[in-house]
């Protein structure tokens, strides 16, 4: 019977030499709560695989705070510290100078990073604290349900800004990346997107300089990720994707912003 | 004898601090408690290789403490009242998280930026949780420079016990005064690895996960009861006061802090009018000495409550009390300390010439 051939087919395949796309060991087999076609569950995939490539999931803190991604210690398998919201840096900062040696990383959206917490990322880059941040900008609030980013872009539709952001009153959206970029203490900002298969490598790779250069002790880095909400948003996730590529990168694109000098 | 030296009280803070063996010190300049920062920033690192920062503000400052503590160190901050009210999310959520930390607050007078004379406004807030949610810090308030030393090396004791919070609450004249305090000696900082201490994924167990967020509300409510579990314990365990003069007393002065001292002063002149004054001075503020209170609620005549502010400690008095003895309150506010004399005149107002 046909289906009789296809168990065989199937056990034949089921190989670990033939595995070509896997869970990293380092992120938790559970359900995610993100919902469908989400980025954020897409850079928890690669952030994952860059510890467990790197082999330092023992040596790795990480810090979440509030935004959907407050759970990211549910998924990853490291040791993980969740902070109030807008603070992730001030708590990477205590985690760093208590444990120099370790890697330390704040896994932030737009609202925590660039509107509350502005003052503490901010100042945790121009110290040159030596942590990671990586940034989720979705130009949204999605964890309460679609508000109004500090990175809506003009005339986008979200809960607060009903007819459009007007930047007239609602002010500016913030290009956070490029405001920390001319500090000294800041070693490496970059932008990146989950939103098509070669964007997930570049940004898998960047993930992983920015950890080399935490090893190297060069300063504070960013690496900016623009990724979809399609739930706020009101998109399917491939509508979504589209919108990233077509609006979005309009405004922020993609590409090193400050690179430093040794080579990793 | 250890070693003794004429020190401001935030310098002997400091220099506890360092003693004891702290880790990382995170803090914001503001008066009356700059000498903090200061004093470490000169002498911390390089005599013991602690962490200090100066941080962009108290609510950084608070969250870098929240960090550091998550990994099993001694983290300390210091600052008055202002800038505590900004570290009241931090706190909340490392009393939910269970974090130890030692936090000293110098009260000054208030509200808004109020002024920078000593007060004990404070009292509420830092007795009765002061952030949002139900938890309480274990609140030390020293009445003399020797206490502002040795409450650091205490307060450290007590919240890696319990794994709180634990604030010493004075305030801007026992910081700035200036007092003889017998140093304790150094002692050695040390790495303890706390199996829920954040410092890399064990390789022979699960990962640790510093939380105070928990949906469902069964867990939520389970957390909450451990919580005041521990605080009962605190109760039963850390209750701290001192007491004069109680067995023959027909009245009580009751105090804390630096006004403690003053009420202690305006007992003593009332002795020697003839009136039969005993003095109680609570020593930690939570949890509150109840029990002490209640033993002489039957047996005096009135208890005079003496507080820098608009009568908050009175509150805990009359709890305890249960109405069983009169109990009255005198107070100054917004950076006012009353006098021996004023508070002794306030008694016989009250209690004699009304009797
Ligand atoms: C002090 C405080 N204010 C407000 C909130 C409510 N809140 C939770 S998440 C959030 C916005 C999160 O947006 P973002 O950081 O962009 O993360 P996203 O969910 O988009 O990934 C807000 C306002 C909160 N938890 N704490
Ligand atoms: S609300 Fe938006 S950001 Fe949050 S999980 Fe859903 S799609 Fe992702
Ligand atoms: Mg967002």
């Amino acid at each position: 019977m046909a289906h009789e051939n296809l168990d065989v087919i199937v056990e034949d395949i089921v190989k670990p030499e033939n595995l070509v796309y896997r869970r990293p060991s380092t992120l938790i087999d559970v359900d995610m709560h993100y919902c469908p076609g989400c980025g954020h569950s897409t850079v928890h995939k690669i952030f994952m695989e860059v510890v467990e490539e790197m082999g330092i999931q023992h040596d790795i803190i990480g810090v979440a705070p509030v935004g959907c991604s407050v759970f990211a210690y549910s998924y990853m398998d490291v040791d993980m510290h969740q902070a109030p919201h807008g603070r992730a840096c001030a708590v990477a900062t205590g985690i760093k100078r208590v444990l120099p040696d370790k890697y330390v990383f704040t896994y932030q959206g737009d609202g925590d990073l660039a509107a509350i917490g502005t003052n503490e990322s901010l100042h945790a880059a121009n110290r040159g604290e030596n942590i990671l941040t990586i940034f989720i900008n979705n130009a949204v609030y999605g964890m309460t349900s679609g508000q109004m980013a500090p990175t809506t872009i003009e005339g986008m539709i979200t809960t607060t800004s009903p007819y459009g952001r007007d930047v007239k009153s609602m002010g500016y959206p913030l290009k956070f990346a490029e405001l920390i970029a001319p500090l000294p203490g800041v070693a490496y900002v970059t932008r990146q997107s989950v939103h098509t298969v070669p964007n997930v490598r570049k940004t898998k790779k960047a993930l992983q300089r920015a950890l080399e250069y935490q090893r190297l002790k060069l300063g504070f880095c960013l690496v900016e990720i623009v990724t979809n909400c399609p739930s706020n948003w009101k998109m399917n996730p491939v509508e979504s994707n589209k919108f990233v590529q077509n609006t979005l990168l309009q405004f922020y694109p993609l590409g090193d912003i400050k690179v430093p000098e040794v080579r990793v | 004898m250890g070693e003794v030296k004429l020190m401001k009280g935030n310098d002997a803070l400091a220099e506890a601090a360092i003693r004891c063996g702290c880790d990382a010190y995170f803090g914001y300049p503001i008066t009356p408690q700059s000498e903090v920062i200061e004093y470490l920033s000169r002498e911390a690192t390089k005599r013991t290789g602690m962490v200090v920062l100066q941080a962009e503000s108290e609510i950084g400052a608070i969250n870098m403490i929240y960090g550091a503590a998550g990994c099993g160190k001694k983290a300390m901050t210091t600052s008055s009242s202002p800038g505590i009210s900004l570290m009241q999310e931090g706190l909340s959520y490392m009393a939910s998280a269970e974090l130890p930390c030692v936090l000293a607050n110098i009260n000054r007078g208030g509200p808004g930026l109020g002024t920078i004379q000593p007060a004990q406004g404070d009292y509420f807030q830092s007795t009765k949780g002061g952030g949002h949610g139900d938890y309480h810090l274990l609140v030390l308030a020293p009445y003399n420079v020797q206490e502002m030393a040795d409450f650091v090396k205490l307060g450290f004791e007590l919240a890696f016990k319990y794994r709180t919070p634990v604030m010493i609450l004075a305030d801007g004249a026992l910081g700035q005064m200036m007092e003889k305090v017998e140093l304790f000696p150094q002692e050695p900082r040390v790495h303890i690895e706390y199996p829920w201490a954040t410092t890399g994924k064990p390789k022979n167990g699960p990962r640790r996960v510093i939380t105070s967020l928990h949906l469902e509300p069964e867990k939520m409510e389970e957390i909450n009861i451990h919580l005041q579990q521990k605080y009962k314990k605190m109760e039963e365990e850390e209750v701290r006061f001192q007491t004069l003069n109680l067995d023959d007393a027909e009245y009580v002065f009751t105090a804390y802090g630096l006004v403690s001292r003053i009420a202690l002063k305006a007992m003593d002149l009332g002795r020697q009018r003839g009136y039969k004054i005993g003095w109680i001075r609570p020593i930690t503020l939570f949890p509150f000495p109840k029990k002490v209170f209640q033993e002489i609620s039957t047996r005096v005549k009135g208890i005079l409550d003496v507080e820098m502010n608009a009568g908050q400690m009175v509150e805990d008095v009359r709890l305890a009390i249960e109405g069983k003895t009169r109990v009255e309150f005198y107070g100054r506010m917004g950076g006012v300390v009353p006098t021996p004399d004023e508070i002794l005149d306030a008694f016989e107002r009250l209690f004699i010439k009304g009797d």
